[in-house]
C-alpha cells in the first residue's frame, strides 16, 4: 500500500506534461516507463504491482501496475501480442499451467496476496472466475456443463440445491428460457452465442467475485455479440469484471474504465470516455483513431 | 539358358536400347538443326526405347517363371499311365517327385521303375525345351520391343511424356500392391478354408465345444467326434487377450496421462522412449521370458499359497502379453489425449478444479470414444500375436475361463497344425486356414472399427 | 447477496480442499506407479536375459593328457592324411580319461567320465592333430572341450546344494571336476564356437551362425523388394495419385495390412509361395518375400510422412522452372525426404528382423548346420532359432538361447540407434 501512495500523485501530475516519442521501436526499447493516467483507485478488488511475466527468455510484460475496482468492468485493449491477455491470466494463475511461463510482481485480491506460497490455486479460481475466447463448453449436457463447477467444489448438498444452483446461473446468464426444456442436450449443439452464455453461466455457477473475459466475443457474429454485451452491463451489479477485447467499440461500450497495453506495456489507463475522446499518450491516439491495430 | 543368365542378358539389351535410342534421336534430326528440334531431351528417346525393351520381356519372363514348372508336371503326369494317374494325390506326388529328383541327377534309377525312368526323360526334355523357348521368347520380346520403340523416335514424338506416362503406372502398380496383397491374403485363406468346410459342417466349426484336431488323423472319426469345435480356441484366445489388457490399459494409459499431463518435459524426455524399448522387443523374445521365467513364477507363486497353477497358464503368457502391448496402449492414448482441445483443460482449470478432476471428469469422458478405439486396436493385436502364446500357452484346448489353467489360442493352433510336413486334402491341415480366415475378419473387424471410431473422435475436435 | 452467496461459497470451497489435494496426490501416485511398472518389467526383462544368456559367451575347457599312441588310434605307421582324419579320437580320449581317473570302473562311472567332454572334442583334437602330426606317439596335455553339463558346473550355475537327482551332473563327475580345477586344469574361454558354428543336438557345439546369414540373406530380399516398392508407392499416393475411389482403396488397404496379424502373412506365404508358385521351402527368398508384404506399410506410411513434410515451396520452384512433376519429385523432393524414408525403412527392417511367426509357416523353422550360400538354400533367421532353442530343455540350450537373444537385440538396438541418428539429422535441417 505504501507505494502506491507514491506512485500514485507521481503518475497523476506527470500524465499530461510527457508526450514520449512516437517511435514505437525506440519506445519498447526503454527500460523504464510510466504508465499514463490512473492506473490505482481508492476501493480495488484486485492490485497488481510490478508484473513482469516472460515465457523462456521472452518478456511478455514490463513493469505492469493496475488495480481493478469493485463491481466495475475494466476493458483491456491494444493491438495483437501486446500482453493485455497474458496480463488477464495473471489474475488467476492460468498461466501456472503453462510450464516455462514465469510471473514476477504484487497480486492481491481483497488484500490477500494471491502468488503466496500458501495461496490455493483452486480457491483462487473460484473466487477469479474465466471465461476464454472460444466457447468452450465441455462436451457434456448442458446441466452437465452448468453443474460441474458446483460438484467439484461440492457447493451443493442435494439435487434440489444443484438444480436451483444451475437454474438461476443459467437464468443470471440469460440464457435459461432459451434451454429450460433442452437442459439434457449436449452443451456442443447450442449456437456460437448461447454455448458463450453458458460458459459464462458455468463461471457464475461457483460464485466467482471476479470474472476475467478473454475477448468473449471475437468469435460471435454481432447479434450474439450484442446479447453478451448486455449480459455483461447487467453482471456488473453483482461482479466485478476484467475483459480483454479487440473491439475499441465493444470497450466503449461495456467498460467503465480503459487500459491501453502495447508490446508489454501498459500505456494508458483512465476513464473509458476519456481514452477514447481524450487520449492523452500518442500510441493510444494512434490505436484508437485506427492507425494500426 | 539359366534364369539369371537370361535375365542379365535382357538387361544388357535394354542398356543398348538406351544407346540406340539415344543416337536415333540424334540421327532422326541431323538435318533439322541437331538435337534442339527435338520435343524432349535425346536422354528421354533412350528410356522410352530401354522400357520398350525391357517391360514386356520382363513380364514374359516372369510369367514363365510362375507358370512353367505346373504346366511341365502337368504335361508329364498326362503321360503316365492309367494306374499312376489314379493314385491318391499324396502318393502321385511322392511317385513324381521320385521322377523329378532323378531327373535332376540327386538319385539313380535304381529306386526307380521304368515308366518312371521314362517319364524322367520326358521331363529333362521338357524342361530344357522350356528353358530354351523361354530364352528365346524373352530376347525377342526384348527386340520387337526395342525396335517398334525405335521405329516411332520423331523429332515431335513427346518422349518424356511418354517414359513418365509408363512410370507413372509402375509407381501405381507399386502402391496397387497393397490392394493384391489383401486379395492374395483373403484368397489363400478362402479357398482352403472353403475346401475345409466341405469335410467340416461350417456350424460344427463355429458352435463346436470340442477342439481336438489329432483324432482327424483317423478319417471315421472327424465327422463323429466334431473335434473341430472353434469355441475353446476362441475362448482361451479371449481370455488370454483379457489377462493382457488388464495389465496394459491401466499401466499404458496411466502412464500416458501422467507422462502427458503432469510430468516434466525432461522426465518425458527420458521416459518414453524407454518405455518404447518395450514395443521393440521382438515376440520370440517375450514368448522365452513367459516360458521360462515368469510361468514357472506364477506356478511357484500360486503353489506357496495353495492354488494349482498350470505350467503354461494363461495369466502368464497374457501378463507378458500385456507387457508387451503397455507402449501401444500408451502411445495411442497419449495422442487421444493430447487431441483434446487444451481449451476444455483451460476451461476446467479456470474454474477452480484441480488436475485429477478435469482428466477424469473432463479430459477422460471427452476422449472415451478415441480411448475406446485405441484398445480396440490393441484387442486386435493381441488376439492376433502369435510368438508369446505359442511358446507359453498350452496346446490342448480347454473350454474354460479360469487364467490360471492353460489354454490355447487360435494363432497357436495355426502354428501346430502348419509346422512340419503337411498334405493338403488333409482337414487337420486345412482347418489351420480355416482360423486363419476367422482371425484375419476378427482382427480386420476391430481395426475398421476402431480406425472408424478414432477418425470420427478426431473430426469431432478439428 | 452477491457477497454473501460468495462467502459462503468460499468457505464451502475451502472445507473440501484437504480431501481434494488428498486425491490429488493420490491421483498423480497412480500416474507414477504406472510408469514405474513400465520400467520395472523392463528391467526386469532384460536383466533376466543378460543374467542367463551372459555366461553362454564363455566356452569350459579341460586339459586332458592325451595318449596320441598310433595303437590307440588305430594308425597304422606313416599314415596318410585321409587315414588320420578317420583315425579314432575318440577312443584316445576316452582312454586318456580312463587313465587319468582309472576309479572309474563301472559302464555307469565310464559314461559319466566321458561325458566331462564334448561330443565335439573328438572332432577339435583331430583338427589339432591334422595341424601338428608331430604328435602322434606321444602323450601330451591338450585342451578339450568340456561338455555343457560340466560347463555348467564349472561355471557354478549348478552346486552340489541341489539334489543329485534333480541334476544331470552327478556329484562323481563334480569330485572329478573338482580335482580338474585344483590342477589347474579347467581354463574358461571366449566362446567363439557359437559365432561360426551352425545349430547342433549339443548346447556346447551349437552356434547362430547360420541364423545370422539366414537372416542376412532374408533381410536382403526384404529390403530389395519393400524398398523400392514402398517409396515408389508412396510416391504416387503423395504426388500423382487422383482423388477417387480407387486411391481410397488403395489407402485403406495399407492402413489394414498394417494391423493384419503377422501369422497371416504366413499363411499367404506358404499358400501362394509356396504352393501355388512352388519356391522352395524354408529359403530366405520366401521369407525375405513375405516380410517385406508384411514391412510394406511401415515403410509405405513412414515414407508418406517424410515426403509431405518437403516444403512445397521446392516443389513449386522446381515445378516453376519447367520440370515435371516427376522430374521434380525425382531430383527435389525424394532427395530431401530420403533421411526420412531411410528412418522409416530402417525400422521395417527391424521389424522384419525379429519376426518370426510368418516364418514359421513357410518351413524356415528347420534343423540346419550348414551355412547357407544364397537366398534360395535352406536356413533359419535368428528369431526361429532363438525359438527353437527356447524349446530345448537343456540347461545349455537356455542359456544359448538368452544369448542369442542378446545378440538379436544388439542388432536392433544398432538399427534403432542409426534410424534415430537420422532423424536428428533430419529434423536439424
Amino acid at each position: 500500500m505504501e507505494r502506491v501512495e507514491q506512485q500514485e500523485p507521481v503518475a497523476g501530475s506527470k500524465g499530461d506534461a510527457i508526450r514520449p516519442p512516437l517511435d514505437i521501436q525506440a519506445h519498447s526499447e526503454q527500460k523504464d516507463y510510466e504508465t499514463i493516467g490512473t492506473p490505482f483507485v481508492t476501493d480495488p478488488k484486485m492490485t497488481a504491482r510490478n508484473v513482469n511475466v516472460y515465457y523462456g527468455d521472452k518478456q511478455a510484460i514490463t513493469t505492469i501496475s493496475l488495480d481493478i475496482g469493485r463491481n466495475e468492468v475494466i476493458a483491456m485493449i491494444g493491438p495483437s501480442g501486446c500482453g493485455k491477455s497474458t496480463f488477464l491470466r495473471t489474475l488467476n494463475r492460468m498461466n501456472d499451467i503453462i510450464p516455462i511461463c514465469r510471473v514476477e510482481g504484487e497480486f492481491c485480491l481483497d488484500g490477500d496476496d494471491i502468488y503466496a506460497d500458501d495461496q490455493d490455486t483452486v480457491l483462487l479460481r473460484a473466487r477469479v472466475g474465466m471465461v476464454f475466447q472460444k466457447p468452450n463448453p465441455f462436451p457434456k449436457s448442458i446441466y452437465e456443463n452448468v453443474a460441474y463447477g458446483p460438484k467439484i467444489h461440492g457447493l451443493a448438498h442435494s439435487k434440489a440445491e444443484l438444480d436451483e444452483i444451475v437454474e438461476d446461473s443459467l437464468r443470471r446468464a440469460s440464457l435459461f428460457n432459451e434451454v429450460k426444456d433442452q437442459l439434457d442436450k449436449p452443451g456442443t449443439g447450442l449456437s456460437g452465442g448461447q454455448q458463450q452464455r453458458l460458459c459464462i453461466a458455468r463461471a457464475i455457477a461457483v460464485s466467482p467475485e471476479v470474472i476475467l473475459m478473454d475477448e468473449p466475443c471475437s468469435a460471435l457474429d454481432p447479434i450474439a455479440t450484442a446479447r453478451i454485451e448486455e449480459l455483461i452491463d447487467e453482471l456488473k451489479e453483482n461482479y466485478t469484471i476484467a475483459i480483454v477485447t479487440h473491439s475499441m467499440q465493444q470497450a466503449a461500450r461495456v467498460s467503465q474504465r480503459t487500459a491501453y497495453f502495447h508490446m508489454g506495456k501498459l500505456i494508458e489507463v483512465g476513464d473509458t470516455k476519456q481514452i477514447f475522446t481524450m487520449p492523452k499518450h500518442e500510441l493510444t491516439e494512434n490505436y484508437i483513431t485506427g492507425r494500426f491495430g | 539358358m539359366e534364369t539369371t543368365t537370361v535375365f542379365l542378358v535382357l538387361v544388357l539389351l535394354t542398356i543398348i536400347s538406351f544407346f540406340m535410342g539415344r543416337k536415333r534421336s540424334h540421327a532422326v534430326t541431323s538435318g533439322l538443326g541437331g538435337a534442339r528440334a527435338l520435343h524432349s531431351l535425346p536422354k528421354h528417346y533412350g528410356y522410352m526405347a530401354a522400357l520398350w525393351a525391357l517391360l514386356p520381356a520382363l513380364l514374359v519372363l516372369v510369367l514363365w517363371l510362375v507358370f512353367e514348372h505346373g504346366v511341365i508336371t502337368r504335361m508329364v503326369l498326362s503321360e503316365l499311365p492309367p494306374a499312376v494317374q489314379d493314385m491318391p494325390a499324396s502318393q502321385q506326388g511322392l511317385y513324381f517327385n521320385q521322377i523329378v529328383s532323378y531327373a535332376h541327377g540327386a538319385t539313380d534309377a535304381s529306386m526307380l521303375d521304368e515308366t518312371q525312368v521314362l517319364a524322367a526323360q520326358h521331363y529333362r526334355f521338357y524342361d530344357s525345351t522350356s528353358r530354351s523357348i523361354k530364352a528365346l521368347l524373352v530376347f525377342l520380346v526384348a527386340l520387337a520391343g526395342a525396335i517398334l520403340a525405335l521405329r516411332q523416335i520423331r523429332p515431335a514424338l513427346r518422349a518424356r511424356n511418354h517414359v513418365e506416362g509408363i512410370l507413372k503406372w509402375m509407381l501405381f502398380g507399386c502402391s496397387f500392391l497393397a490392394v493384391l496383397t489383401t486379395l492374395g491374403i483373403v484368397m489363400s485363406v478362402l479357398f482352403e478354408a472353403i475346401r475345409f468346410f466341405q469335410a467340416i459342417p461350417i456350424a460344427d466349426f463355429l458352435f463346436g465345444l470340442e477342439w481336438s484336431p489329432q483324432m482327424a488323423i483317423r478319417a471315421d472319426q472327424v465327422a463323429a467326434s466334431g473335434s473341430f469345435g472353434f469355441v475353446p480356441l476362441l475362448v482361451g484366445t479371449l481370455l488370454i487377450s483379457a489377462v493382457a489388457m488388464v495389465i496394459a490399459v491401466p499401466v499404458g494409459l496411466m502412464s500416458a496421462i501422467y507422462l502427458s499431463e503432469y510430468a516434466t518435459r525432461r522426465f518425458r524426455a527420458v521416459t518414453k522412449p524407454v518405455l518404447e524399448i518395450l514395443a521393440g522387443v521382438p515376440t520370440v523374445v517375450y514368448g522365452f521370458f513367459a516360458a521360462l521365467t515368469v510361468a514357472p513364477f506364477i506356478r511357484g507363486l500360486g503353489e506357496s499359497i495353495g492354488l494349482h497353477v498350470a505350467s503354461e497358464s494363461a495369466l502368464a503368457a497374457g501378463l507378458v502379453m500385456g507387457i508387451m502391448i503397455i507402449p501401444f496402449v500408451m502411445s495411442l492414448s497419449d495422442d487421444i489425449i493430447n487431441a483434446v482441445p487444451d481449451t476444455l483443460r483451460e476451461a476446467s482449470l479456470g474454474m477452480g478444479a484441480t488436475m485429477n478432476e478435469t482428466i477424469r471428469k473432463v479430459l477422460l469422458p471427452a476422449a472415451l470414444p478415441g480411448i475406446v478405439g485405441g484398445i480396440l486396436l490393441a484387442v486386435s493385436r493381441a488376439i492376433g500375436e502369435t510368438m508369446i502364446v505359442v511358446m507359453a500357452a498350452g496346446l490342448s484346448a480347454k473350454l474354460t475361463i479360469n487364467p490360471l489353467e492353460a489354454v490355447t489360442t487360435i494363432t497357436v493352433q495355426i502354428v501346430t497344425l502348419l509346422v512340419g510336413d503337411q498334405e493338403f486334402d488333409n482337414p487337420k491341415t486345412l482347418a489351420a486356414f480355416a482360423l486363419g480366415l476367422v482371425l484375419f475378419f476378427v482382427t480386420l473387424l476391430l481395426n475398421v472399427i476402431a480406425l472408424y471410431v478414432v477418425r470420427k473422435y478426431r473430426e469431432q475436435y478439428e | 447477496m452477491s457477497k454473501q452467496t460468495s462467502n459462503k461459497a468460499t468457505a464451502a470451497i475451502r472445507a473440501s480442499l484437504k480431501k481434494r489435494y488428498a486425491r490429488e496426490r493420490r491421483f498423480q501416485w497412480y500416474g507414477r506407479l504406472a510408469v514405474l511398472t513400465g520400467f520395472v518389467f523392463l528391467f526386469i526383462l532384460l536383466a533376466d536375459i543378460v543374467g542367463k544368456g551372459w555366461p553362454a559367451f564363455t566356452q569350459h575347457y579341460i586339459e586332458v593328457s592325451v595318449n596320441l599312441d598310433p595303437e590307440v588310434l588305430g594308425l597304422p605307421p606313416n599314415a596318410t592324411r585321409e587315414q588320420m582324419f578317420t583315425a579314432d579320437y575318440l577312443g584316445a580320449i576316452k582312454s586318456s580319461l580312463r587313465a587319468m581317473f582309472p576309479e572309474a570302473t563301472g559302464r555307469k562311472d565310464k559314461q559319466q567320465l566321458y561325458r566331462l567332454v564334448s561330443i565335439g572334442a573328438e572332432y577339435d583334437l583331430r583338427d589339432r592333430v591334422l595341424k601338428e602330426p608331430q604328435l602322434i606317439g606321444h602323450t601330451s596335455d591338450i585342451w578339450l572341450r568340456a561338455h555343457a553339463e560340466a560347463g555348467s558346473y564349472l561355471k557354478g550355475q549348478v552346486t552340489a546344494e541341489t539334489a543329485e537327482a534333480d541334476r544331470r551332473v552327478k556329484d562323481q563327475q563334480m569330485g572329478w571336476l573338482d580335482r580338474l580345477r585344483a590342477d589347474g586344469r579347467t581354463e574358461s574361454r571366449f566362446n567363439t564356437t557359437f559365432f561360426t558354428q551352425g545349430d547342433s543336438r549339443e548346447p556346447e557345439m551349437a552356434g547362430i551362425r547360420v541364423a545370422l546369414y539366414g537372416s542376412f540373406f532374408t533381410l536382403l530380399v526384404t529390403f530389395a523388394i519393400a524398398f523400392p516398392i514402398g517409396v515408389a508407392a508412396a510416391v504416387y499416393l503423395e504426388e500423382f495419385a487422383p482423388r477417387n475411389r480407387l486411391t481410397d482403396l488403395i489407402e485403406i488397404n495399407i492402413n489394414n495390412l498394417a494391423a493384419v496379424p503377422s501369422i497371416v502373412f504366413g499363411l499367404l506365404g506358404l499358400a501362394v509361395f509356396i504352393n501355388f508358385f512352388e519356391l522352395p521351402r524354408s529359403a530366405p527368398v520366401v521369407g525375405g518375400i513375405v516380410l517385406s508384404l508384411m514391412t510394406l506399410p511401415t515403410i509405405i506410411i513412414t515414407s508418406r510422412a517424410a515426403i509431405q513434410a518437403v516444403s512445397p515451396s521446392i516443389r513449386q520452384a522446381a515445378l516453376g522452372v519447367g520440370a515435371s512433376k516427376l522430374q521434380t519429385v525425382v531430383h527435389h523432393v525424394l532427395p530431401v525426404a530420403m533421411p526420412g524414408i531411410l528412418t522409416g525403412s530402417i525400422i521395417g527392417m527391424a521389424q522384419a528382423l525379429g519376426e518370426s511367426a510368418p516364418l514359421l509357416m513357410i518351413g524356415m523353422v528347420a534343423f540346419i548346420m550348414d551355412v547357407p550360400a544364397g537366398v534360395t538354400d535352406p536356413a533359419t533367421v535368428l528369431p526361429v532359432q532363438i525359438y527353437l532353442w527356447a524349446d530345448s530343455p537343456e540347461r545349455g540350450f537356455t542359456e544359448k538361447t538368452s544369448a542369442a537373444i542378446m545378440v538379436l537385440m544388439g542388432f536392433l538396438i544398432l538399427m534403432n540407434a542409426l534410424a534415430v541418428y537420422l532423424r536428428k539429422r533430419f529434423e536439424m535441417k
